[in-house]
């Protein structure tokens, strides 16, 4: 199976790789996937005043999952919370021209914005909570 | 040192060049119907193919009689399997095989099974991918009539002990049906030593032409007979119908005839370069573990799985090195390899496989470029990994309760 242009150049230059401090402010923290299942994506995002300022990833996966999480972030930076939840596995399958088998990578990666908006969304509530 | 590299040497071979010279003429000068009896041109091709059938029969130790020729070692296997079933019904319908053989073993059991033509026993292997004997003589029961076990496993090379098997088939007076599709060419095989009576391999995985194998099928002590599959003029001893494809079957005799001079040689050449990337790549990655035998295995063989790093990715990220790995995302069946999962080895870990084969024209060089790519690759997708970050951070992923999807 040959890989699309996108994919081999997120795959070779990642976007974004690394972890933040999970208990750093404003940081979400969403991680899908299984190791039996041969992927697991950590995505986490930085939000500043409802505006994702800075995103990372670690993926164990093949190289489209590799390359879907580091779109995932590269969309992510610059977008507000709600803009966010409008990201589509559809629109990462379209970018990075994925094949049918590896629709589920795309599936993952969104799987792993959701989780990182609620980890959030939790983490901000809570401290909504404490400061009253 | 020419890039891509193969590695894959399992999977396929390059022809010999060797080869390709001995086979040139049979296509346009001498083209002849080896089944035709009465003119120059028959009797050429005829010629050709019984030195052919000399050369192999040489190299497994066999009467030239005893082999009859097939498209290919997946042909081979289903004739044997189908051909016994068939030929000896009246006596059973009994298959005792393993879990870790090739598909053509495999598939072919299962269809026969679910036709409700067999009943099958699917022996398990050892940690290292070896069949039990004993587990043989035990499975067997008064209506079994074929034992199909592999002598080298494609995955991880472990080598069975074939001779002992034939020992107990013999004894209880079983048809005893090995795969040797690696082993032939590569590793010292000797039917009459072995016990062997119906034997399958092809010449594309010895540096011959692919579209060509046989079946070993005994003539004596027991004489095996077989239903044919094929129906038509009758050829290979009414076996096999199907005009021989003469150049091919020249091409896979010299081939078995080089692999018979030069074993020894090509043997010492793959060890050390098998054992030196071996060596060299685990000294520099913690956590890589072999799969298969550590000794009883075939000589181009390695098969490694590193920890927290998915094997299509480490493929990926060696493009110019053409190499199998045991992942899902290698197949359309998403599954792991049933090959490494029968040896116990867990499913995050198979994913993570990678499956070196080295061949004759594997140069030291190669191997040297092979061992810095890998530790590269690997080194690079583990700072990629949460898994290893959450490894190196003292977390036990077998605690983590994961999100399968």
């Amino acid at each position: 199976m040959a890989y699309s242009d996108k994919v081999v150049d997120h795959f070779n230059n990642p976007r974004n790789m690394g972890s933040f401090k999970k208990d750093e402010e404003g940081v979400g923290t969403g991680m899908v996937g299984a190791p039996e299942c041969g992927d697991v994506m950590k995505l986490q995002i930085k939000v500043q005043n409802d505006m994702i300022v800075d995103a990372k990833f670690k993926t164990f996966g093949c190289g489209s999952a590799i390359a879907s999480s580091s779109l995932a972030t590269e969309w992510l930076k610059g977008k507000t919370i709600e803009e966010a939840q409008k990201i589509k596995n559809t629109d990462i399958v379209q970018e990075l021209n994925l094949p049918p088998v590896k629709i589920h990578c795309s599936v993952l990666a969104e799987d792993a914005i959701k989780a990182a908006l609620a980890d959030y969304q939790k983490k901000a509530d809570g401290a909504l909570v404490d400061a009253k | 040192m020419k890039l891509p590299i193969f590695l894959d040497n399992h999977s396929t071979t390059p022809m010999d060049p060797r080869v390709l010279e001995t086979m040139l003429p049979y296509f346009v000068e001498k083209f002849g119907n080896a089944a035709s009896r009465n003119h120059a041109f028959g009797w050429a091709a005829e010629e050709a193919v019984e030195q052919a059938r000399k050369q192999i029969a040489k190299l497994i130790k066999a009467d030239p009689k005893e082999i009859v020729f097939t498209s290919g070692a997946t042909e081979s296997d289903n004739l044997a399997i189908k051909g016994v079933l068939e030929m000896y019904k009246e006596k059973g319908d009994h298959i005792i095989t393993s879990s870790t053989e090739h598909r053509a073993v495999l598939d072919t059991v299962k269809s026969l099974e679910g036709k409700g033509k067999a009943a099958v026993t699917y022996l398990s292997v050892d940690k290292f991918g070896m069949v039990n004997p004993e587990d043989v003589r035990k499975a067997i029961t008064e209506k079994t009539i074929l034992i199909s076990v592999m002598l080298a496993n494609n995955e991880i090379g472990t080598i069975n002990p074939v001779k002992e098997i034939g020992k107990i088939a013999k004894e209880k007076g079983i048809l005893f049906h090995c795969d040797a599709t690696q082993g032939v060419g590569k590793i010292p095989v000797d039917v009459q030593e072995m016990g062997i009576d119906l034997m399958s391999f092809s010449a594309h995985k010895i540096y011959g032409p692919k579209g060509v194998g046989a079946l070993y099928v005994r003539k004596k002590n027991p004489r095996v007979r077989i239903a044919s599959q094929m129906d038509g003029g009758g050829h290979e001893r009414g076996m096999r119908s199907g005009t021989l494809p003469v150049p091919l079957i020249v091409g896979f005799g010299k081939a078995c005839e080089l692999c018979e001079q030069e074993m020894a040689k090509d043997t010492t050449r793959l060890i050390a370069m098998r054992d030196r990337l071996e060596a060299s790549i685990m000294k520099a990655l913690e956590e890589s573990y072999l799969n298969g035998h550590p000794t009883n295995r075939l000589p181009g063989n390695l098969n490694i799985s590193f920890a927290y790093v998915e094997g299509e990715s480490l493929l990926m990220g060696m493009k110019d090195i053409a190499l199998s790995s045991g992942s899902a995302c290698t197949s359309a069946t998403l599954e792991p390899s049933y090959v490494l999962r029968a040896l116990g080895v867990g499913t995050e870990l198979a994913h993570s496989s990678i499956r070196f084969g080295l061949g004759r024209f594997n140069t030291d060089d190669e191997i040297d470029y092979t061992i810095k790519k890998v530790i590269e690759i690997v080194t690079k997708l583990r700072e990629m990994s949460p898994l290893y970050e959450m490894a190196k951070e003292g977390v036990d992923l077998k605690s983590v309760q994961w999100a399968a999807h």
